[in-house]
C-alpha cells in the first residue's frame, strides 16, 4: 500500500509558505519576486501530479485522507481527501497558477509583491476547497478565496475595478450566507460537519430529511453554487469581474473559481439531497439551457472582447450544469471533463486577450482588425484556442461537450436538443469576433507595428496549446480516473434506479440491442482479421 | 512483420499528410517554395502510394470488410469511441478518389500558387485537409467520421478565407463554417439517437443490430427512430454537401484559391454528405420516409441550382452551382435506393468537376486573374490544352456518350424512373440534364469562342506551365474512360461498378420489374432520351451564345423578372439575412443584452444595493446620540416584543422555541 503521507496538506500550505516568504522580502519590487513565485508554483504543480500515483483507475472513494481534530466543540475537524473528480480540479488549479505568474511577468508593475502574495493565497483557497471533506473547512476555504480575488480585481484591475470588486464580493457573499445557514442546519441535525459521516448517515437512514427541509437545504447550497458558476440569471457579476480583473485574475477566475460552483453541486447538492435534486432538476436544466443559449447570444453582440469571452463562460458552464443535473453517468463525466477543458481553453482565451491588451490597452473589438498581418503567431494561437472553445473534435472542448450532450440525450432528448444549439452559436460568436480582430486590412494605424508574441508569451501559449491538444486526443487518461467517482455520485443520487434502466426499452426489442460490453467487438459475419 | 503491413498500419495513410502539414506549417515560413513542394507533394504522393498498397492488400486478402481498432479516444460509461479504421469496397472508392485526385490537385497547385504569398500556409492547410478527409472515409464509427467531418470543415474555413485581407473571403469562410455547423447540429443529434437506440456508434455493430428483422416497420411508424435518425444525419449531409436549404455557403466558397475549389468544393469534401448517406444505407433503407425526403431534396436541389447556373457570369460561380446541382443528382440516386449509382456519379463527378475547376483556374491564370466570362471570349486558340481538356470535361458533365458523366447520370435517371412514383423525379432530373448541358456549353462558348471581349493589349493570354497542364490531361483521360466500367450494362452486360459495390450495398437494389430483354431496350431508350436532351441544351447554347448573341440579351430583357431573380439567386441570402441573421442580432443586442441583462437583472441587483444603502442612510439617523430618542426606541421595541409574545397565534407557548 502506497503511503502518501501529508501530501494534501503540503499542497494546501506550500503556496501559503511561499506567500509568507515573499512577504519577508524587502521592498515592493524585489528582482527575485517573480522567480520565487514561479518556482513555488511550478513546484506546487509537480507536487500535485504526485497525487496521480494514489488515485487508481477503477477505485471510487476518497484517497490520501488526512484527519485531525481542530476544534472540539463544535466538532470541526481538519479532514482532507481527494477522489477522481477533485484530483484533476486541484491539478488544474496548480497548473493555471504558474501560467498566471508568467502572464503577469511584465504587466504588473506596481505593488508587485502584494500581487503575487494574493495570487498564491488564491491558490491556497482553490486547492483547499477541492480537498476539504469537512463542511466547515470547505466553507472556510470558500471564503478565503474571495478576499484575494476581490483584491486582485480591486487593486490591479482596470477603470471600473472597485465597482466590479464590490459587486463580486457582495454577489458571492449573498450566496455564501445561504450556504452557511445550510451548513449550520445540517450540523444541528447531525452534530457533525464531516461530509463522509453525513453521507453515511443519509445512506443508512440515520438522517432522514423531510421533503420540504431537504428542498430548503438543497436551495441553500444551490444558490451559493449557482452564483459562483454562474448560472443564469445570477451571472451579471461575471462580465464585470472579468473585464476589470487583470489577466491573471481572469485566468484564475474562469479556470478555478467558477469550477468551485459546479464542483459544489457534484460534491454536495447531489449526494446530500438526492430527492430535492430530482425535483429541482428540470428547473435547473431549464436555467442551464437558457444560460447556454442566452450566454452565447449575448456574447455574440459584445463590442468588448473580454466581455465576449466572459459571456461565453456563462454558455459553457451552462453545459456543465446541464450535464450534472441530467443524472447520467456519461453526462456527469462530460461535465467533469468540460470543467477542466473550459479552465484550459477559456484560460488561454483570457491570456490571449490579455496579450492584446498589453499592446493596445483596449478590449474594444472595433479598435482591432487585421492583426493577422503584424502578428501571425498570436493569430494562429488565438484561432487554435477559439477552435478548442467552440468544440472542434480532437481539441479539448469537444470531449466534454459531446459527452454532456450524449448523456443528457439518453435521459432527456429535449434538453440535449436545445442545448446543442449552443454548438452552432459558439461557432458564430468566436469566428465572428476572430474575423473582426484578426482578418481584413489594418484599419487603425497603431496596429500596424504591434510586435508578435514574445518568447515568454510563446512559451505560455505553446504550453496551453499542448495541453489543449492532449486533452482532445488523450481524454481517456482523465475519464478513466473520473469514471468510478462519477458513477458513485450517480449512484448516490439515484440509488433505486440505476441509469441503465432509464434508457427507453421497448418490449420485445431487447434482442436487437447490442449489449454494452459487446458494442465494440466485431460481429463474426462481417469482421475481418484483427 | 505482418503479412499485410499496409492494412495493419492503415493509419500511416492518414498520418503522412498530417506530418506534411505540421512540417510545412511549423517550419515552412522560412523555406523556399521548392522545399515546401517536396514536403507537400511527397507526403500526399506517399499517402497515395500507401493507399494503393492497402487497397491491393485488401483485395488480396479477399475480405469483405477489414476493420482494426487502434486506440480508444473517448470513453465514458458504456460509451466508447475509438480511433478505429475500416476498409471495404465503398472506402476503396473514396480513398482512391481522395488521395489520387488530391495528389493531382496538389501538383497543379504548385504551379497555380507559385506567385502567391503564404505559399507554405496554403500547402499546410491543404495537407491538413487530406488528413481529415482520409479520417472521414476510413473511420469505422460515426464519431471518428465526425472528427473528419468537422476537420474538413475547418480546413475549408481556412482555405476559403486564405486571402484573409479580403473581407469577402473571410466572410465566406465564416459562413461556410457556420452553415456547416447548423448541419452538424442535426448530425450530432442523429448520433445521440443512434447511440440511445443501439448502444454503439460502430458501423459494424450498429448496422448489424439495425438489420435485425425484429426492428420491422411496425411499432416504429412513419416517424419512428429510423426515420428521425436518418433525417438528422441527412441534415448534416445537407450542410456538408450544400443541399437545400443549406447550400448557400458553397457558391461563396469560390473566394478560395481555385485548387481549393477543385479539391474541397467539388471533388472530395462536398461529397462527404453523399458518402454518409451511402454508408448509412442500412438505416436509410429501413425508412421509406427518409428516402423520399432525400430523393426530393436532391432532385429539387439539382434543378434549383441548375437554374441559377444559367445566368451566372463568374466562371467559378457557374461551376459552383453546377456542383450543387450534381450533388443533388447523387442524393437523388441515394433517395431512390440506387446507392451504387450515387457513388458512381460521385466518382465520375470527382474527375470531371475537378478538371473543370482546374481548367477554369488555368483560364483565370491565363487571363491574369479575370473571372468574369463577359470579359473573355475567343480563348480557344490561345490556350489549346486548357480548351481541349475543359471541352472534354464539359462533354462529360453534359452526359454525352461515351464520356464518364453519361454512364453515371444515366444510371441515376434510370433508377429514378424505375421506382414507383419516380416519374416526376425522373422528369425533373431530365430537365436538369438539359439545363446542365446548356449552362456548361454557355460557359465554353462565352469563354473560348466568339470574339475576344477583353483588351488584348493589356491582357497577355498565356498557356499555363506543365505542372498545371499535366493534372489537366490526367483528369481528362479519367473523365473519358472513368465511366466505362458501367458501359456493358447498357448493352445487357454486367454493371461492373455496381457489382463491385455489392458487398457493401447488397444486390437487391433497383426494382427488377421488367424482363431482361425488355429491360435492355428500355434502358437504351432512356439513354437516348437523355442524350437528346443534352444535345438540345448544347444546341440552344450554341444558338444563343455563338450564332445570335444579341438574342441572349434580348431574352434577358424580355424576361427581366425571371432573369434578375436568377441573377440574384432567388434572393435566398437576402431572405436568410432578413429573417434569421438580423432579427437574431437585434434581439441579442436590444432584448437580451441591453434589456434583460443590463437593465433588468443588473438593474435589480444594483437597485437592491442602492436600496440597502439608502435604507442604511436613513436608519443611520436613528443613531443620533440623543438619550431621549433612544428611550423612545426602547419603549417602542418593548411594545413590539410584548405584542409578539401575547398576541401571536398560539400565544403562551415558548415563543423562541422554533429557533432551536
Amino acid at each position: 500500500m502506497l503511503h502518501g503521507g501529508h501530501l494534501l496538506s503540503v499542497l494546501i500550505f506550500f503556496p501559503a509558505a511561499g506567500a509568507l516568504a515573499l512577504m519577508m522580502l524587502r521592498g515592493d519590487d524585489h528582482k527575485y519576486i517573480r522567480y520565487i513565485v514561479l518556482i513555488v508554483s511550478a513546484a506546487e504543480f509537480s507536487f500535485s501530479l504526485l497525487m496521480l500515483r494514489y488515485v487508481r483507475v477503477g477505485d471510487a472513494g476518497y484517497r490520501l485522507e488526512e484527519f485531525a481534530h481542530w476544534i472540539n466543540q463544535p466538532p470541526i475537524n481538519y479532514h482532507l481527501g481527494v477522489d477522481g473528480i477533485s484530483i484533476f480540479l486541484v491539478i488544474l488549479t496548480t497548473f493555471l497558477t504558474p501560467i498566471s505568474v508568467l502572464a503577469s511577468w511584465k504587466s504588473i508593475e506596481h505593488r508587485v509583491k502584494e500581487f503575487f502574495v494574493m495570487l498564491l493565497m488564491l491558490e491556497v483557497g482553490g486547492v483547499g476547497v477541492f480537498l476539504s471533506l469537512d463542511l466547515f473547512l470547505f466553507f472556510l476555504f470558500w471564503e478565503v478565496m474571495l478576499i484575494p480575488m476581490a483584491l486582485l480585481i480591486g487593486i490591479w484591475g482596470h477603470e471600473r475595478r472597485v465597482y466590479a470588486a464590490v459587486k463580486f464580493i457582495l454577489y458571492t457573499m449573498a450566496g455564501s450566507i445561504f450556504m452557511l445557514v445550510g451548513i449550520i442546519w445540517l450540523y444541528n441535525a447531525t452534530n457533525t460537519f464531516d461530509l463522509p459521516t453525513i453521507q453515511n448517515m443519509l445512506a443508512t437512514g440515520l438522517l432522514a430529511l423531510s421533503p420540504r427541509t431537504e428542498m430548503l437545504l438543497f436551495l441553500a447550497f444551490f444558490v451559493a453554487f449557482a452564483i459562483k458558476v454562474p448560472l443564469f440569471p445570477v451571472h451579471t457579476w461575471l462580465p464585470d469581474a472579468h473585464v476589470e480583473a487583470p489577466t491573471a485574475g481572469s485566468v484564475m477566475l474562469a479556470g478555478v473559481l467558477l469550477k468551485m460552483g459546479t464542483y459544489g453541486m457534484i460534491r454536495f447538492c447531489l449526494p446530500l439531497f438526492p430527492g430535492a435534486s430530482h425535483r429541482a432538476a428540470r428547473w435547473v436544466a431549464l436555467l442551464a439551457i437558457i444560460g447556454i443559449i442566452y450566454g452565447a447570444l449575448v456574447a455574440m453582440v459584445q463590442p468588448n472582447l473580454k466581455k465576449l469571452v466572459a459571456y461565453s463562460s456563462v454558455s459553457h458552464l451552462g453545459f456543465v450544469v446541464l450535464g450534472i443535473f441530467a443524472f447520467h453517468n456519461i453526462s456527469m463525466q462530460g461535465a467533469v471533463y468540460q470543467m477542466l477543458a473550459h479552465g484550459v481553453s477559456t484560460g488561454a482565451l483570457f491570456l490571449l486577450v490579455g496579450m492584446l491588451y498589453d499592446r493596445r490597452h483596449t478590449f474594444e473589438i472595433s479598435e482591432y482588425g487585421g492583426l493577422a498581418t503584424p502578428m501571425p503567431k498570436l493569430a494562429a494561437f488565438f484561432l487554435f484556442v477559439a477552435l478548442s472553445s467552440l468544440g472542434l473534435p480532437m481539441l479539448n472542448g469537444f470531449v466534454g461537450e459531446y459527452l454532456i450532450l450524449l448523456g443528457t440525450y439518453q435521459r432527456h432528448w429535449q434538453w440535449a436538443s436545445w442545448a446543442a444549439l449552443g454548438v452552432i452559436l459558439s461557432a458564430c460568436y468566436l469566428l465572428w469576433s476572430y474575423q473582426r480582430v484578426f482578418f481584413g486590412e489594418i484599419t487603425k494605424e497603431k496596429n500596424r507595428t504591434l510586435p508578435d508574441a514574445s518568447a515568454r508569451e510563446k512559451w505560455i501559449l505553446i504550453t496551453m496549446a499542448v495541453v489543449t491538444l492532449w486533452m482532445g486526443i488523450g481524454s481517456v487518461f482523465i475519464t478513466r480516473r473520473t469514471a468510478a467517482d462519477s458513477q458513485a455520485v450517480i449512484d448516490q443520487v439515484e440509488p433505486q434506479r440505476p441509469y441503465e434502466a432509464a434508457a427507453p426499452v421497448r418490449p420485445g426489442q431487447q434482442a436487437a440491442r447490442v449489449a454494452p460490453g459487446v458494442a465494440s467487438a466485431d460481429s463474426p459475419e462481417r469482421s475481418g482479421t484483427r | 512483420m505482418p503479412t499485410r503491413p499496409m492494412l495493419e498500419y492503415l493509419w500511416i495513410v492518414q498520418l503522412l499528410p498530417l506530418l506534411g502539414s505540421a512540417i510545412n506549417g511549423l517550419f515552412g515560413a522560412k523555406w523556399a517554395n521548392k522545399t515546401v513542394n517536396w514536403v507537400a507533394l511527397g507526403s500526399t504522393g506517399l499517402s497515395f502510394a500507401c493507399a494503393l498498397e492497402a487497397v491491393r492488400e485488401f483485395f488480396e486478402s479477399g475480405q469483405v470488410l477489414f476493420r482494426k481498432e487502434f486506440f480508444t479516444w473517448i470513453t465514458a460509461g458504456n460509451f466508447r469511441a475509438g480511433f478505429d479504421l475500416q476498409m471495404d469496397q465503398l472506402t476503396v472508392v473514396m480513398v482512391l478518389v481522395v488521395t489520387g485526385v488530391g495528389w493531382l490537385i496538389h501538383i497543379y497547385a504548385t504551379g497555380y500558387m507559385a506567385h502567391e504569398g503564404g505559399y507554405y500556409r496554403f500547402f499546410s492547410y491543404l495537407n491538413l485537409f487530406m488528413f481529415f478527409m482520409l479520417i472521414l472515409v476510413l473511420a469505422a464509427n460515426y464519431l471518428l467520421l465526425f472528427v473528419g467531418w468537422e476537420g474538413v470543415g475547418l480546413c475549408s474555413y481556412l482555405l476559403i478565407g486564405f486571402y484573409f485581407l479580403r473581407k469577402s473571403a473571410s466572410d465566406a469562410g465564416k459562413k461556410a463554417f457556420i452553415v456547416n455547423r447548423i448541419g452538424d447540429f442535426g448530425f450530432m443529434l442523429g448520433m445521440f439517437l443512434l447511440f440511445r437506440t443501439f448502444r454503439t456508434l460502430d458501423f459494424t455493430a450498429l448496422f448489424q443490430a439495425a438489420s435485425n428483422p425484429s426492428w420491422g416497420p411496425e411499432g416504429w411508424g412513419q416517424f419512428g427512430t429510423f426515420t428521425v435518425a436518418c433525417l438528422l444525419l441527412f441534415m448534416g449531409a445537407c450542410g456538408k454537401s450544400a443541399q437545400l436549404p443549406l447550400y448557400v455557403w458553397l457558391p461563396d466558397a469560390m473566394e478560395g484559391p481555385t485548387p481549393v475549389s477543385a479539391l474541397i468544393h467539388a471533388a472530395t469534401m462536398v461529397t462527404a454528405g453523399v458518402y454518409v448517406v451511402a454508408r448509412s444505407h442500412v438505416l436509410f433503407t429501413h425508412s421509406e420516409t427518409a428516402l423520399v425526403v432525400v430523393a426530393i431534396v436532391g432532385c429539387a436541389t439539382a434543378f434549383f441550382a441548375a437554374t441559377i447556373g444559367l445566368v451566372q457570369t463568374d466562371i467559378k460561380k457557374v461551376l459552383a452551382y453546377s456542383t450543387v446541382s450534381q450533388l443533388g443528382y447523387m442524393f437523388l440516386a441515394c433517395g431512390v435506393g440506387a446507392f451504387s449509382a450515387g457513388i458512381f456519379h460521385l466518382l465520375t463527378h470527382a474527375f470531371f468537376k475537378a478538371l473543370l475547376f482546374l481548367a477554369a483556374g488555368s483560364v483565370i491564370h491565363a487571363m491574369g486573374g479575370e473571372q468574369d466570362m463577359r470579359h473573355m471570349g475567343g480563348l480557344s486558340k490561345k490556350i489549346k490544352y486548357t480548351y481541349v481538356t475543359m471541352l472534354i470535361a464539359t462533354l462529360a458533365i453534359a452526359g454525352i456518350p461515351p464520356l464518364a458523366g453519361f454512364f453515371s447520370k444515366d444510371a441515376i435517371l434510370l433508377s429514378a424512373f424505375q421506382i414507383p412514383g419516380g416519374h416526376p423525379l425522373y422528369a425533373l432530373g431530365l430537365l436538369t440534364a438539359l439545363l446542365t448541358s446548356f449552362y456548361m456549353f454557355r460557359l465554353i462558348f462565352l469563354t473560348f469562342h466568339g470574339k475576344p471581349r477583353y483588351d488584348e493589349h493589356k491582357v497577355h493570354v498565356h498557356e499555363s506551365p506543365w505542372s498545371m497542364l499535366g493534372p489537366l490531361v490526367a483528369l481528362a483521360v479519367l473523365s473519358v474512360i472513368g465511366g466505362w466500367v458501367a458501359a456493358p450494362a447498357l448493352w445487357g452486360g454486367p454493371d461492373y461498378f455496381a457489382n463491385f459495390l455489392t458487398p457493401v450495398f447488397g444486390s437487391h437494389e433497383g426494382a427488377e420489374v421488367l424482363s431482361e430483354a425488355a429491360a435492355h431496350s428500355f434502358e437504351l431508350t432512356l439513354a437516348v432520351v437523355a442524350v437528346v436532351s443534352a444535345l438540345l441544351g448544347l444546341a440552344n447554347a450554341y444558338w444563343l451564345y455563338l450564332k445570335r448573341p444579341e438574342k441572349a440579351e434580348g431574352l434577358a430583357k424580355s424576361m427581366k423578372g425571371v432573369y434578375t431573380t436568377l441573377l440574384n439567386k432567388y434572393y435566398v441570402d437576402e431572405l436568410y439575412a432578413a429573417t434569421i441573421v438580423k432579427p437574431l442580432l437585434w434581439i441579442s443586442t436590444n432584448v437580451l443584452w441591453k434589456t434583460a441583462d443590463v437593465a433588468a437583472i443588473d438593474g435589480a441587483v444594483n437597485g437592491l444595493a442602492d436600496g440597502i444603502t439608502a435604507v442604511g442612510d436613513r436608519t443611520r439617523h436613528t443613531q443620533s446620540g440623543n438619550t431621549r430618542s433612544y428611550a423612545v426606541w426602547v419603549v417602542i421595541g418593548a411594545l413590539v416584543l410584548i405584542a409578539v409574545i401575547f398576541l401571536w397565534p398560539g400565544a403562551g407557548k415558548p415563543v423562541l422555541g422554533w429557533v432551536r
